[in-house]
């Protein structure tokens, strides 16, 4: 049963007291009509519920850029009604579900379908992103333009899982997109350098005989593709970077002016493949968890803007594809409902963010990347109040058996890590209140 | 493998009670003299019991076991005029109380190439105690061979058996408690003869035989 | 890490001489007319072969039997694990049977880790993919022990020792690597550049492409078994190069120091990476590499199920 309220009924009015927005100083938030209405010291109009925020950041309503809700096709993995919660209770109020379903999202009418999906669950926006080529495999452009049209708006379009390696294909479909101002998300991996990959190529994997994922095999098609993208001058989203390579690079292409975005995942922002010690597969996934240097140049690369975004790439896999030997287990990990506390983890609390950066890189941007219409990503009166309320101040261990995910492969697990989502509001009306699905 | 531990003796706590702490009131009742005296009185009750010695072969059981039988059949060489084939007989993996400590370090097994089907056997320890390590050198010989007869040659009898075991020969009977440790030092081994007895220390305790 | 040998790194110097040394005296059992030692009466080894080894599986075998142990095989083919029952679930039922101990050989590394989760005995790992193999490591060891005369108690320091061949798939590469260097050795790696990890650099040896300079200053040189599969992926262009570089032939033997030895962890490849001639040579000690496998893996199983069960 969905538990959010469907999105025709009209939302209340809510007076948020005591929030600090972005992490200022504090202030009333009134919520009226779907809408900020302002945003300062007011009395509470008669009929509003009242919430205390004290001592809450109020952020945007953070948009997911990479999420995989695995419907159709692997709903023992998870749904879209169970990954709309999870994403709710991460304080994320849109994400964009990846296109690597059964069947494939490569029809207007499979992204229909899941588009739908998502405004019967109600817990949060869902925007379908569609495959890049038919079936993903890599040879032929999928109905892009039939996409677009679709109620779903499709604007991203990824074949993520894998990589459009055949550079003719990759400049056929950036060139395309440009007709309805969509942009191609490459999941940059050099399939034949990454032939049964299963690590980060160096000393970890070495030492552990694993195959190893050597990075150049991610920058060497980031290279390629920023170079289409500025030749035939259309618009580049790098999924998932990983190395510190690719963030030089990334950053070499924006000084050009060429219009390069690129997310990052928190787990990139925090673990390294040293976990990879014990061959617990809960640590394995695609790109590979990397060294030290790289989650320190990722980091200086999302706090000086080289990054855009934080995107969780929320990858559900059940119990039986990952209690098994490396080799053979699934690659990804679950992040929606941890996301933001290891964005605080390892940008707010290391000072190299701060709360207003976070909401850009978590709402401001993404949004604007996904060509969200409506104006997503800010705190103002005006603007749709869709916003998280967050306890900074909080701190307790992961449980990954707590989470609203269908799935439990959570590299976080039993990790102390601090914040806490208290709420999460939806275009005014609230589908997370106290931490639990409202 | 951080449990394991190397070499030690045939220590443990055979009957020998806990380790307390206290006065450790050791007191010799052996010094060298008396060793060399009562070696070679064994040595001439081995010829005697076994009409010259002919066919007899001492084995004798790590640590201390083994200079033991040596000085033994040097003695009994000195009489007869011919030497004796002596050797080591390693008991630990017929041990009955393996599962009671970790794994322990083997000693060396010496069997001189005669072999020991037909041969008198004379097993040669330092203390012979509740018995157990004999009865897991009869089974090691049991797998080695069949002699025609085992005899049993210790220093020192502290009593206490649990089994039904006896000596042939005995240098000295010592009659202890169990809240005692009987010392055996040799000079092969500990660089003098000596046998001392004193109450449990936080030493190396020393088992029974 | 103390209750099962899953690499060659859980083991301290004073731990491997303790298997050497214990290997050495349970060799003498060979001359016995009872080969038999009751230690291991009642407990019970599963051989876990998930890769055919028939050669690894009988030598764990028969040290089990020797020490009175009761052994059950359990091999891939035709099993419950062709049928997709998982390495989990295997384990389990390995569990609810009571086995004291598993000796695991899988083609997955991190395959012995894994079960050492799921197990509550003692696990040995006899092969995990391309990780470890640390029982070699240790027969390799004694082997070299045995032939440059060194005594009980007694390492191999000082012996230079060179490793020729696929050193990026070997897991006998790298268990012996770990060892050897713990127990003093030199070691040095000798491959083409392909087949070499990218971070060897951080490998407690060193590292050469040019087999001949290294050959004269070779105390022993051990062949590791190159697959010709390689080939087509590219590793090198041909077996001809491949031999004529980096095979180990009359002519390179002819260079070897005069005490020097010839290993191979088998199965060979005559005529790839060593020639025939080299294999029956006096120099080369693969037969007796086998039968020391036997007394080695004795120790090893004496001295992981021996005693008390360690504390973890």
């Amino acid at each position: 049963m969905s538990g959010g309220q469907s999105l025709s009924t009209s939302p209340g009015t809510w007076l948020i007291k005591g929030a600090r927005p972005l992490g200022g100083d504090p202030a009333d938030i009134l919520i009226r009509g779907g809408v900020i209405d302002s945003i300062g010291d007011g009395p509470a109009p008669a009929g509003a519920q009242v919430l205390d925020a004290a001592g809450l950041i109020a952020l945007p309503g953070l948009v997911d850029l990479h999420t995989h809700l695995r419907e159709p096709g692997r709903e023992d993995a998870e749904t879209v009604e169970t990954g709309t919660r999870a994403a709710a209770l991460g304080g994320f109020t849109a994400v964009h579900a990846m296109a690597n379903t059964d069947p494939v999202a490569d029809t207007a009418g499979v992204v229909e379908q899941i588009w739908r999906l998502g405004r019967q669950a109600g817990h949060c926006d869902v925007h379908p992103i569609g495959a890049v080529t038919v079936g993903l495999a890599g040879t032929r452009l999928a109905e892009l333009g039939a996409m677009a049209e679709s109620p779903a708006r499709v604007r991203v379009f990824s074949d993520d899982g894998r990589c459009v390696s055949d550079a003719v294909l990759m400049r056929r479909a950036l060139e395309y997109v440009k007709a309805f101002d969509g942009v191609i998300a490459q999941h940059a991996q050099e399939p034949r350098l990454t032939e049964g990959a299963q690590l980060n190529e160096g000393e970890m994997s070495g030492r552990l005989g694993l195959t190893g994922w050597p990075a150049v095999a991610e920058e060497a098609v980031i290279a390629r593709d920023c170079l289409l993208t500025a030749h035939v001058g259309s618009a580049l989203h790098v999924c998932h970077v990983s190395t510190a390579g690719s963030v030089e690079i990334i950053r070499w292409a924006k000084s050009k002016g060429w219009r390069v975005t690129a997310e990052v995942t928190p787990h990139h922002l925090l673990l390294t493949d040293s976990l990879a010690a014990g061959y617990d597969p809960v640590y394995k996934v695609n790109p590979p968890l990397r060294t030290a240097a790289d989650v320190a140049a990722l980091r200086e690369g999302l706090a000086d803007g080289t990054i855009d975004c934080v995107a969780t790439d929320h990858a559900p896999h059940p119990v039986e594809d990952k209690e098994t030997e490396w080799d053979t287990a699934a690659f990804g990990m679950t992040g929606l409902e941890t996301a933001l506390r290891v964005v605080q983890e390892a940008m707010v609390d290391t000072g190299l963010l701060g709360w207003a950066g976070v909401a850009d890189r978590m709402s401001r941007r993404p949004a604007r990347i996904g060509r969200l219409p409506g104006p997503e990503g800010a705190l103002a009166a005006g603007l749709q109040a869709s916003l998280v309320l967050y306890d900074a101040s909080a701190r307790d261990t992961v449980d990954p058996r707590a989470h609203a995910s269908r799935s439990r492969n959570s590299p976080f697990g039993g990790m102390e890590l601090p914040g806490r989502v208290v709420a999460t509001f939806l275009r005014g009306t609230p589908t997370v209140l106290d931490g639990k699905l409202a | 493998m951080h449990a394991l531990h190397p070499a030690r003796d045939q220590d443990g706590a055979e009957g020998g009670g806990p380790a307390r702490p206290g006065p450790a009131d050791p007191k010799t009742v052996l010094e060298p003299a008396e060793i060399g005296r009562a070696l070679t009185r064994i040595a001439h009750e081995i010829l005697e019991r076994t009409d010259g010695a002919a066919d007899v072969l001492l084995l004798g059981i790590p640590t201390r076991g083994v200079p033991l039988a040596r000085r033994l059949a040097e003695r009994i060489e000195q009489v007869e005029g011919r030497p004796v084939p002596h050797g080591s007989l390693d008991i630990t993996m017929y041990r009955d109380d393996l599962r009671l400590r970790p794994a322990r370090a083997l000693g060396r097994t010496e069997v001189p190439a005669e072999g020991i089907d037909g041969a008198i056997v004379v097993i040669v320890d330092d203390v012979l105690y509740s018995g157990r390590t004999v009865r897991a050198a009869l089974d090691a010989l049991n797998d080695l061979g069949r002699p025609r007869a085992v005899q049993l040659a210790v220093l020192i009898d502290r009593g206490h058996r649990e089994l039904p075991v006896r000596p042939d020969y005995v240098g000295k009977n010592l009659p202890t408690s169990k809240q005692e440790v009987v010392r055996v030092l040799l000079a092969e081994v500990d660089g003098q003869d000596a046998v001392i007895i004193g109450r449990a220390a936080a030493t190396e305790q020393r088992s029974g035989t | 890490m103390n209750r099962h040998l899953i690499s060659a790194a859980d083991l301290s110097r004073d731990d491997a001489l303790l298997i050497l040394d214990t290997a050495d005296e349970l060799a003498r059992m060979a001359d016995r007319p009872i080969k038999k030692l009751p230690t291991l009466r009642g407990r019970t080894v599963v051989n876990l072969f998930f890769e055919d080894s028939t050669r690894t599986r009988i030598s764990f075998e028969a040290a089990a039997k020797r020490l009175s142990a009761d052994v059950i095989n359990f091999s891939a083919k035709g099993s419950s694990v062709a049928k997709g029952e998982s390495l989990k679930d295997t384990a389990l039922t390995l569990e609810a049977m009571g086995a004291d101990a598993v000796v695991i050989r899988h083609s997955a590394s991190g395959a012995a880790h894994r079960l050492a989760g799921w197990v509550r005995g003692t696990v040995v790992n006899a092969g995990d993919g391309a990780h470890e193999h640390p029982t070699q490591a240790l027969l390799d060891a004694f082997t070299i022990r045995r032939k440059f005369g060194r005594p009980v108690g007694e390492g191999l320091d000082g012996l230079r020792v060179t490793i020729v061949g696929d050193v990026l798939h070997s897991r006998v590469a790298r268990s012996n690597v770990l060892l050897l260097t713990t127990l003093g050795a030199e070691v040095t790696l000798v491959a083409p550049p392909t087949l070499l990890p990218v971070a060897v650099g951080s490998w407690p040896c060193s590292v050469g492409y040019d087999f001949d300079a290294v050959v004269p200053k070779s105390d022993v040189v051990m062949m590791l078994r190159v697959q010709q599969e390689r080939m087509k992926a590219a590793y090198f262009p041909s077996v001809r190069e491949y031999s004529r570089r980096y095979g180990l032939d009359g002519t390179r033997m002819a260079q070897l120091p005069e005490q020097a030895i010839v290993m191979h962890p088998g199965p060979m490849n005559r005529g790839v990476e060593i020639a025939a001639e080299v294999a029956d040579s006096p120099r080369s000690t693969i037969v007796e590499q086998v039968a020391n496998g036997v007394s080695v893996r004795m120790a090893v199983l004496y001295l992981l199920l021996g005693g008390a069960e360690a504390q973890s």
